[in-house]
């Protein structure tokens, strides 16, 4: 019963290790590659090695086997989003250009000072604070 | 060795194939070193199956190790890519 349900959960692991690096061939740019490929093969490693836990507790009756992939899991959830980042903060410094089709750079305004056309404009129902002088006053 | 295990496998091998593609065509250094990194944590995941193929446990020390080496080499690619100093 246990083992089946083990089964199961490998089996979906490695379905999204498919579809992650099938996204990592098939996405135009870095950042979109690093996207797909990061998260789905770190879900996807993290149910395989869930699932050799379970068959270490209850099919294989081996629990060194079964806390080492669950302290396993637990390394690779904590390591694989900071190494994502590294690499994004990297590619970005390294001169990485964005796909076309983006619509929205956060770091690059930040770094920059570059807005996209869209938010460049002034909010037009903000009351203006300027002082209208009159012709008394002047 | 039960067909299920191979069958999964199987398709680690594939999604390691589409990697190893990636790292061969990648256009920059940035597609390649993402490309390394995937591969690291697929292959940690190869080494559960072994240990559930063989019954061995040495095959879970080897994941866990496998794992944070790969980190500590995709840190330093990216530190690499990124211009700076390794001692920063």
């Amino acid at each position: 019963m246990s083992e089946t349900i083990a089964q199961w959960i490998i089996g979906v692991g490695l379905m999204f290790d498919l579809l992650g690096c099938l996204g990592l061939v098939r996405l135009p740019d870095v950042y979109n590659r690093l996207q797909a490929g990061t998260k789905c093969v770190t879900l996807g490693t993290c149910m395989i090695m869930f699932g050799t836990f379970l068959y270490g507790v209850a099919a294989l009756d081996r629990p060194q086997m079964a806390v080492q992939a669950l302290l396993c899991a637990v390394f690779v959830l904590l390591t694989s989003p900071v190494a994502a980042h590294a690499i994004a903060r990297g590619a970005y410094r390294a001169g990485a250009r964005l796909w076309e089709g983006s619509v929205i750079d956060r770091l690059g305004e930040d770094l920059h000072g570059v807005r996209p056309p869209a938010e460049r404009a002034e909010p037009a129902d903000q009351p203006a604070a300027v002082h209208h002088f009159t012709e008394s006053e002047s | 060795m039960s067909p299920f295990l191979v069958f999964v496998a199987g398709g680690l091998l594939l999604a390691a194939a589409m990697c190893l593609l990636r790292i061969g065509r990648g256009p920059t250094a940035p597609d390649r070193t993402v490309a390394i990194d995937i591969l690291g944590t697929l292959m940690a995941g190869f080494c559960c199956l072994l240990a559930i193929w063989t019954g061995q446990d040495f095959y879970m020390s080897i994941a866990i190790a496998w794992s944070l080496v790969s980190f500590i080499g995709t840190i330093a690619l990216a530190k690499y890519l990124e211009g700076r100093q390794y001692d920063e």
